[in-house]
């Protein structure tokens, strides 16, 4: 990689204002602003003491399972390579680049995802600052339900604020978070998705700041929480770096991930981002194709702004109101992003590309007939974008950042039309 | 001297809080809006606060957010606030804050807002979510105050304007950041009554706190403290009146829009009547 020739360290951001580049900050009512200091410091004390990441690991393997297999998917490489020469038959195939791809098998957690290693972190941090009660939002469930999960573990009461629209369609989640002692809170405004859940937990926030810690699922929203939830997520990229160095001996060529806030992306990205052999590819979600309008593809299709906190890539109108968002992945479902990627887009150092909702279905099949493997939705998007890129590389490393069985139900009605 | 800074010293000269009024613009659609509003300035407001509505407004309850909604539908967007102001400058000579979220304003350039914003005649700005830190995103387009009146201005063809950033303060603000917030307080501050969204009744307002609190900030600085959020009634203003140099009003005129959007225009000045009759100090 000579074309950035210059010697950026890509891992010292943000800077002391919370700023990546021109991106992040703080934008919050003056209510939230003094607890938002206060998290920080709190955040900066934790991270620099060595018994509260010894708790953190020590959860994540023995109660999450971690850590996750890197896994080599031997008959998905098969079939990519053998489609691939096919349609290149008029080309003399190299058969010594054949495509070897590895899954991240975050699917493997504990709930399903990687959304506990961020729950796991933040619940720990709540417990140090003595907070009593933990609130989030949600979109797919997800999140909500990692949320609820680590608030029995830790014995905090818990209240999951998720779109009118959202808890009709992930119903099984709802259930798990309620069985789990949480109590879900239906938001009615706007279109009832995640952005007007993300709008509700902000203001029910600013109401009981005191006694109350609000985990954001993301890697977005106002300081600290964007390099918080990075720095909760990015086991995910060193567990993969030691992983692929041990079975391959090499790093990969390429890795890709789903974007939607981008937390599972962070989280792998994060520890290569200083190894410019490494292409990264993070995929966003372009619905039903991004010239249509409905799509989530912030950074592809969005402009700067400010919203739930922060300065990022958002899909707004010429006037500052912003749109809503459409994929077939809940989990994608957000006009946003967070802002280290609006960042790293910035720069060249991560490239940005997008998949329909109908790649992502195909790609959600042939993984389950291929591999016996059952992807989110979310998972799917970077499945889909590995197909393509499946020419250009040795090893590709792909972030299977969940389990799709939260996507059944929806995946058969959508497959039955 | 600024309009603001003038209206302050007439409300003061006669032993009363300014009365100051948050109007979402365009609520419940563009025309009426404006009529609202305009009887609104005549019927005896001090201060208008001239609300843009931004489709994500987290720190508003939900009187203001279906304002927002409905203000949007109708086709609401910060320039036509901006006429807005244009036209009530010609009738009425009250200070008027634009109060919107960032990003509006964000979407349209912060360098032309400032100039457009200034050319209508509007006073300064109140913005939500950009917090006092972050006020040069806007304010590096109006100068440094001059040594004389220490006010911002902002020159455009040979005229000198002044144009106020409005700070707010909230019970969840730390001492420190209390005083530095003061320290670079310009026009007015919006002193926060309580936790929580806008919206609702004075219920949750601990009063006496309330007063405390303003008469610790009375020992930082002189500049007009104003108090807002939660209330709703001629009796709540009564009450805020009597320590605060300025009382805000804003989910209660919405909610008279919302319940008669036909005849609101002569009940908005109604109320405005019954809150200035109750707007007096004793002694």
């Amino acid at each position: 990689m000579s074309a950035t020739s210059t010697t950026t360290n890509f891992t010292t951001y943000p800077d002391s204002q919370g700023y990546f580049g021109n991106y992040g900050g703080i934008y919050v009512g003056e209510t939230l602003m003094t607890p938002l200091i206060e998290l920080k410091a709190a955040a900066q004390e934790a991270f620099r003491d060595k018994n509260f990441w010894a708790e953190y690991r020590e959860l994540l393997q023995q109660y999450v399972g971690r850590e996750t297999p890197c896994y080599f998917a031997k008959r998905l490489s098969e079939h990519l390579n053998n489609n691939n020469n096919r349609k290149n038959t008029a080309k003399p195939v190299d058969v010594d680049i054949e495509t070897k791809i590895w899954l991240k098998r975050e699917d493997l957690n504990h709930t399903g995802a990687h959304k506990i290693n961020n729950t796991v972190g933040q619940a720990l941090l709540a417990r140090r600052m003595k907070k009593r009660c933990l609130i989030a939002e949600t979109g797919a469930g997800q999140h909500g339900v990692a949320t609820a999960t680590v608030a029995a573990l830790f014995g905090f009461e818990c209240r999951v604020f998720m779109g009118r629209e959202d808890i009709r369609r992930q119903q099984p989640n709802v259930q798990r978070m309620e069985l789990l002692g949480a109590e879900v809170v239906s938001v009615e405004s706007g279109t009832g998705t995640l952005k007007d859940a993300m709008n509700e937990t902000l203001r029910y926030w600013s109401e009981v700041v005191n006694d109350t810690f609000y985990v954001v699922g993301t890697v977005a929203g106002p300081d600290p929480y964007p390099w918080m939830v990075r720095e909760f997520q990015k086991i995910i990229g060193e567990e993969s770096r030691r992983q692929m160095l041990e079975m391959t001996g090499n790093l990969p060529d390429c890795i890709v991930a789903a974007v939607g806030g981008g937390s599972n992306a962070m989280g792998i990205f994060y520890p290569f981002l200083n190894d410019k052999s490494v292409e990264l590819v993070g995929v966003e979600a372009a619905g039903k194709g991004v010239a249509t309008g409905e799509h989530a593809a912030s950074i592809n299709a969005g402009k700067i702004g400010v919203l739930h906190g922060a300065k990022s890539m958002l899909l707004q109108d010429e006037n500052g109101q912003i749109h809503e968002a459409y994929s077939i992945s809940a989990g994608l479902d957000y006009p946003g992003v967070g802002p280290e990627h609006a960042f790293l887009h910035d720069i060249g150092r991560i490239r940005y590309e997008t998949i329909t909702d109908n790649e992502a279905l195909e790609a959600f099949q042939i993984l389950c007939k291929l591999e016996g493997i059952i992807p989110a939705l979310e998972s799917s998007h970077a499945l889909a974008q590995t197909f393509k890129e499946a020419t250009k590389y040795r090893t590709i490393l792909v972030c299977l950042s969940g389990r799709g069985d939260k996507d059944l139900q929806h995946v058969k009605e959508v497959l039955e039309k | 001297m600024s309009r603001l800074t003038r209206t302050f010293e007439k409300t003061r000269n006669e032993n009363r809080a300014a009365l100051i009024g948050y109007i979402t613009a365009g609520d419940p659609e563009i025309e009426r809006s404006f009529e609202i509003i305009d009887a609104a300035c005549g019927a005896g407001l001090d201060i208008l606060e001239l609300g843009i509505p931004f489709s994500d407004p987290t720190a508003d309850g939900p009187i203001i957010q279906h304002a927002s909604s409905r203000a949007i539908k109708a086709g609401m967007t910060l320039r036509h606030g901006i006429e807005f102001v244009q036209k009530l400058r010609q009738k009425h000579e009250l200070p008027i804050i634009l109060f919107s979220y960032f990003n509006p304003i964000f979407a349209m350039g912060t360098k032309t807002f400032v100039r457009e914003a200034v050319n209508a005649g509007a006073d300064g700005v109140l913005c939500v979510d950009l917090p006092s830190e972050h006020s040069d995103e806007i304010m590096q387009h109006v100068q440094q105050p001059d040594i004389k009146n220490d006010e911002k201005t902002i020159t455009i063809n040979n005229t000198i304007h002044c144009f106020h950033f409005i700070r707010l303060i909230a019970p969840t603000t730390d001492t420190v950041r209390r005083n530095e917030i003061l320290h670079f307080a310009d026009g007015f501050v919006y002193v926060v009554s309580r936790r929580g969204v806008t919206g609702g009744n004075s219920n949750k307002i601990d009063w006496s706190g309330l007063k405390r609190e303003i008469a610790e900030m009375r020992c930082e600085t002189e500049i007009p403290l104003c108090v807002g959020f939660g209330i709703s009634t001629p009796e709540d203003v009564q009450t805020a009146g009597t320590f605060a140099d300025g009382v805000i009003i804003g989910s209660a005129f919405q909610r008279i829009i919302e319940e008669h959007p036909n005849t609101a225009k002569q009940s908005v000045a109604n109320f405005i009547t019954n809150l200035t009759a109750r707007n007096k100090r004793n002694g």
